[in-house]
């Protein structure tokens, strides 16, 4: 078979090992950022290598609408610590506190350093970066909301990715276009020196070892496991999985956050910032039900609080027409705010509804949106290995996959951007000072054999079941049961489903035997990986018996303090299989947790 | 409803040359072609391939040639695309596999525009770049691009020639020469005015109504050969 044109971007050929000096993958904004920062600190000749399964510019970062918070106090009075207290607040106090303080305070530096990158923000009158309104942001430790989210239209992921690929490109990082990457090169076991991946270059199915002395995953979520989700196709959670796969940790998995304003049935957003710009939510009889949920900030408090308030009112029989979705109304909105502030948003709304947001109410659902749980991180991206806080050599994570703890048990809006920008960053920066005493990376030959082999196996397959089957199964069993609302039993017997599911996984139908972009087969392999956070979600939500944050238990409804302020770590015995939890404190240094009213 | 699929199918691997198949499935009017291609895909013939990611339409993978047109298969709905639907590759770029093209080419045309800011000088005050609303504006529409390639493969000029650089090239370059932060204008004017660049434009339109964006690239063209013009490049 004639090979495409060589599919390395820049200046390394082709060939089945490569050898750099730190590779990242995933190329959203922590990637991006991580890869620019490494390039800036170690100069050309560093050899800095991004993988992605797509095009760089096909990132999932590119659909965050909204906008991205930062202390600035362009518009109104603002402090970096007013947002650290709300990040702490909207976690429901199982933030690290001093995490979300480096978070909140290198905000303000790394927003404007993304300007001086190129980023077209909207701008003030004055020509300073525009800020406008948005969930669980306040002034003042909770007095009422504030304009802190700096934003381009509603594409400000879109701004973001784009920016930072520009200037990735600017600087000649090297990238490997549409490589699956399937397992950590760790010769030495799950705490030992991390030395590589091992990739599937997708174009032509040849298996690639990347060799390199610091290897940050950012690979982002894994919301496919719903059923109902805004997020891409692509988020499998691969990422996630191949630590866990190896024993090591995931920390906080029972948290995934519920977006209020998911498009009825379809699953992708309708951007917070249409209740930031004035949106408001209605039940059936055309009430404003969130004042009765949340007095003071009512439709922008925080995003558990509203997913959970609109489960309420379907649940009792407020939903429109009994159904279950509600109402979101931005006709007063005016149409300057929504062409030129809400351009995209009104666009999807007409493309997929044909409803007219300026005189038709807009049918919402809460959507599957965002993992506040992953692998469990320092401050600077290292990865841990347990509850001591040991840190696996030469392995970093940064982004969606990665938990810092900044978003505790519930994430605020616009705070998932600020997460990849500013520990991207850092991860970055730690990858460079750490690489100058890093050993020269050494081979896992048991690994390449053993994806080898799986590979070959399911490119084998003549009999089994389709991926998609087992996929929708999975998909409707974690909606239903692992969703909004959850309780031991339902969880028992999601438990069990997943777990026959894995077993049902082992016989996959593969059609395509091909090696020319086997699509067929990476769906195969993202199922694995899906089934494996699944695992990982189901098993930290049956240990958690309490409510907080994202985690709603109805049969544990109040948060419970004395025992569960702590994070939880998930993880899978590589031998037995066995899923055992850990727990490890959470930081506190400031706010003593309260009770959470908005 | 019952809707009947036309794909052009072709696998070099295992193809002499492309062919026709037919798929029936069922969908509802609110459906996504993209969702019916998901259906075959899963549940009848695992060996389809094409791009796909966001299904929303920001992440510019799925752009084809939906009933003679290039779109995005997840911006384009049933009920707008009737029961009997043809599904191609984009014109001009290799087919690689069924619908999916190789884009190595289309990549490096954007990157020879210089597709980034240029300005390494900061403010004294440590502060972000002032720049107003109005020069905001000027980039706007063509900062808006995903780079699907609809314009581009819609592009007759391009499809005889294939140094062109081609409308997403140049809506690229266009959204840095406009913005009144960037220092490499000439530069970039430069490459634009080189026999590949902006002067093949025959003002066909094609680009317009291709782009899932809306953005107006016929304009953003003329844009730019009027700035090569102020520079007096030749």
């Amino acid at each position: 078979m004639t090979l495409l044109a060589p599919t390395p971007r820049g200046s390394i050929p082709p060939s089945r090992v490569v050898e750099l000096d730190a590779v990242v993958v995933g190329a959203g904004g922590a990637g991006l950022y991580a890869a620019l920062e490494l390039k800036q600190a170690l100069g050309p000749e560093a050899r800095i290598g991004v993988i992605s399964k797509l095009h760089p510019t096909r990132s999932h970062t590119g659909a965050a609408q909204g906008g991205v918070c930062a202390a600035l106090g362009n518009t109104e009075e603002d402090h970096w610590e007013w947002h650290w207290f709300d990040t702490v607040k909207g976690g429901d106090y199982l933030v690290d506190q001093d995490a979300a303080e480096v978070m909140c305070h290198d905000a303000v530096d790394t927003i404007i350093n993304l300007e001086h990158l190129g980023l077209p923000f909207d701008r003030t009158d004055d020509g300073l970066i525009n800020q406008r309104r948005f969930g669980g942001h306040t002034r003042n430790y909770g007095e009422g909301p504030v304009r802190r989210s700096c934003f381009a239209a509603d594409r400000t992921g879109h701004a973001i990715l784009q920016t930072l690929y520009q200037q990735c490109i600017r600087r000649e990082v090297v990238f490997f276009d549409e490589y699956q990457v399937l397992d950590l090169a760790m010769p030495d076991g799950p705490t030992g020196r991390v030395s590589g991946v091992i990739a599937l270059r997708i174009a032509t199915s040849e298996l690639f070892s990347f060799r390199a002395k610091a290897v940050l995953f950012a690979t982002g979520g894994y919301g496919k496991v719903f059923k109902v989700t805004s997020n891409a196709h692509t988020l499998t959670g691969d990422g996630m999985a191949i630590p866990y796969r190896r024993g090591l940790p995931l920390e906080d998995m029972e948290f995934f956050q519920f977006h209020p304003t998911g498009m009825y049935k379809l699953g992708f957003l309708l951007s917070e910032a249409m209740r930031g710009e004035g949106g408001i939510l209605l039940n059936d009889a055309g009430e404003r039900f969130m004042e009765r949920y949340a007095p003071t900030m009512k439709d922008l408090a925080s995003r558990d609080v509203v997913s959970r308030s609109i489960y309420l009112e379907i649940a009792e029989g407020r939903g429109i027409g009994g159904k279950d979705y509600v109402h979101l109304d931005v006709r007063h909105l005016g149409a300057e705010v929504l062409n030129t502030k809400l351009p995209d948003m009104s666009g999807f709304i007409r493309t997929y509804f044909g409803l007219e947001p300026l005189t038709d109410l807009v049918p919402i659902q809460p959507t599957a949106h965002y993992a506040m749980g992953g692998i469990p991180t320092d401050i600077d991206g290292r990865v841990l290995a347990d509850e001591r806080n040991t840190v696996v050599p030469g392995l970093y994570a940064a982004g969606e996959v990665a938990c810092v703890s900044v978003h505790g048990a519930n994430r605020l809006g616009t705070n998932s951007l600020l997460d990849i920008l500013v520990f991207g960053r850092r991860a970055g920066l730690k990858m460079a000072e750490e690489l100058a005493a890093a050993p020269a990376p050494a081979v896992d030959i048991e690994a390449e054999e053993a994806v080898q082999a799986s590979v070959g196996a399911l490119l084998r397959t003549t009999e089994g079941e389709r991926p998609a089957v087992i996929r929708t199964e999975l998909q409707e069993v974690m909606f239903a049961k692992c969703g909004v609302y959850r309780t031991e039993s339902l969880l028992v017997e999601c438990r069990d489903e997943v777990a026959s599911l894995r077993e049902r996984a082992r016989n996959l139908l593969v059609d395509d035997h091909g090696c020319r972009y086997n699509t067929d087969l990476g769906d195969a392999l993202e199922l694995g990986f899906l089934l494996d956070c699944a695992e990982a979600t189901v098993a930290s939500a049956l240990a958690r018996t309490e409510t907080r944050g994202g985690h709603a238990r109805e049969d544990h409804p109040e948060r419970d303090d004395v025992n569960w302020l702590k994070h939880t770590l998930a993880s899978r015995d590589p031998a037995t299989g066995e899923v055992s939890m850990a727990y490890k404190p959470v930081t506190i240094t400031k706010f003593e947790p309260r009770a959470r009213t908005y | 409803m019952d809707v009947t699929l036309r794909i052009r199918r072709y696998n070099p691997e295992a193809d002499e040359a492309p062919h026709w198949e037919q798929y029936a499935v069922s969908a509802e009017p609110t459906d996504r072609v993209l969702d019916l291609l998901h259906q075959v895909k899963w549940y009848q013939d695992g060996t389809l391939t094409f791009r796909r990611s966001c299904a929303h339409g920001v992440c510019g993978s799925d752009s084809m040639l939906i009933n003679g047109r290039n779109r995005l298969a997840c911006e384009y709905l049933v009920r707008d695309a009737g029961t009997n639907i043809t599904v191609e590759a984009m014109r001009g770029m290799p087919i690689v596999k069924d619908l999916l093209v190789d884009m190595d080419a289309f990549w490096d045309k954007y990157r020879r525009v210089m597709p980034f800011l240029v300005n390494d000088e900061l403010p004294e005050d440590g502060r972000e770049r002032r720049q107003s609303p109005a020069d905001r504006d000027r980039y706007e529409d063509t900062s808006r691009c995903i780079l699907c390639a609809a314009c581009t493969t819609s592009c007759p000029v391009f499809w005889t020639d294939e140094e062109y650089v081609g409308p997403a090239a140049i809506v690229n370059a266009h959204r840095f020469i406009s913005d009144t932060r960037d220092e490499a204008k000439e530069e970039r004017l430069q490459i634009m005015a080189d026999a590949d660049g902006v002067w093949r434009c025959r003002t066909v339109f094609n680009c317009v109504e291709a782009c899932p964006r809306g953005i107006n690239i016929t304009r953003a063209i003329l844009e730019v050969t009027q700035e090569i013009g102020k520079a007096s490049i030749s």
